[in-house]
């Protein structure tokens, strides 16, 4: 197979043949250690205050939104640092990331049927024990 | 590569943004042009199993909203007493920072393994995989808690029944992916140890020759349960 071929050369066999056809290679994602670190230490900062949101009892929709804002940052940082999201072309990152968010459409629709199912809960049942 | 269709004999720089978009998945070509299909493969793959993990937090929020009866406090459900006083959330929070240090370690693992550093590579896999191993013993003694205070999938002793359904299949599927990716840490950090990828030699079970880019696509898979974590520390133990 041409492919296993290919693979067994090694990049740096490949990159030699083929000095100008970069943007075709398989690129490999080589960032400095000290940008792991930062975002590391973001990550330990946004844990601790999204458990901070918890220790300090925070209610309503002040915790709400803070417990989402905290996820949706660190999820982001991981996503594009850690997993490098961030330099992948678009076609990728469209692929992948798009799919995920369209979820929240079937999250509208349950949270209308939920309440449709308290509502019959409390209707039939009454009150809970 | 130079097997693909796409590769002519001249270079011409891809274009960017939405055109690239277009120009990336139009025409009968290769969609991901710099990625391997190893990677691209592993994307695909925890897209699915996005799925499956939003599936299980769609349910919980399903039962959770739909209960007339009084959702359990995670808050004090998973407080742990230390020194006289019941702390919070502490061992939730404790294991959230284990699995991001994993994280972390995992990145600068790939990092080592593309400078061909066989050493700091596979103390750095075999680092993130005791992390792993941490978190899931941890796991393991929350459940252990849980279930002798009589917490079960039917019910509980503080308040709605799905809870403990909710509890058990969630942080179960994680475990058990956390569990999956310390053996295949473990598997390539040995590989990594001993050269395979320097020295051509071929995996026992695809016959096929690795390449230290391996180690970037088990990290995708790391971070991906890290990432899950995120969700489940959210969406389970915060609201």
């Amino acid at each position: 197979m041409a492919e296993a071929t290919a693979n067994g050369l090694g990049q740096h066999a490949l990159h030699a043949a083929a000095p100008a056809a970069v943007a075709r290679a398989d690129v490999h994602q080589q960032h400095p250690i000290k940008l792991y670190l930062v975002v590391w230490a973001w990550l330990f900062i946004l844990s601790t205050c999204s458990y901070l949101v918890d220790y300090f009892g925070l209610h309503g929709y002040l915790r709400w939104s803070l417990i989402l804002i905290f996820m949706i940052l660190k999820a982001g940082l991981i996503v594009a640092v850690f997993m490098h999201m961030a330099w992948e072309r678009l076609a990728l990152a469209y692929a992948i990331i798009l799919p995920p968010i369209l979820v929240l459409v079937f999250v509208t629709m349950m949270v209308f049927e939920a309440d449709y199912t308290l509502f019959t809960r409390l209707a039939f049942f009454g009150a809970g024990p | 590569m130079a097997e693909t269709l796409t590769h002519i004999g001249h270079t011409e720089p891809r274009p960017t943004g939405w055109r690239g978009i277009a120009a990336d998945w139009s025409s009968d070509q290769r969609a991901f042009k710099n990625v391997s299909w190893g990677k691209a493969m592993m994307w695909i793959f925890l897209l699915s199993d996005t799925f499956i993990f939003g599936c299980f937090l769609l349910s919980y929020m399903t039962a959770r909203i739909s209960t007339r009866v009084p959702w359990p406090n995670p808050s004090e459900v998973f407080a742990l007493r230390i020194g006289g006083s019941d702390i919070p959330l502490i061992l939730i929070a404790i294991m959230t920072f284990v699995l991001i240090s994993s994280s972390g370690t995992m990145a600068m693992a790939v990092n080592f393994g593309y400078r061909h550093d066989r050493r700091k590579t596979a103390i750095l896999m075999l680092l993130t995989a005791a992390l792993g191993a941490t978190f899931v013993g941890m796991q393991a003694f929350e459940w252990t808690k849980l279930i002798t205070e009589g917490v079960r999938p039917w019910g509980n002793p503080w308040g709605a029944a799905q809870f403990g359904s909710c509890f058990f299949m969630i942080t179960g599927f994680h475990g058990t992916h956390v569990t999956i990716g310390v053996i295949f840490l473990i598997i390539v950090a040995r590989k990594v140890w001993r050269g395979d990828y320097d020295l051509g030699r071929r995996g026992f079970f695809t016959s096929r020759t690795g390449r230290y880019e391996n180690v970037e696509i088990m990290g995708l898979y790391w971070h991906f349960v890290d990432l899950v974590w995120v969700f489940i520390f959210a969406f389970f133990y915060l609201w």
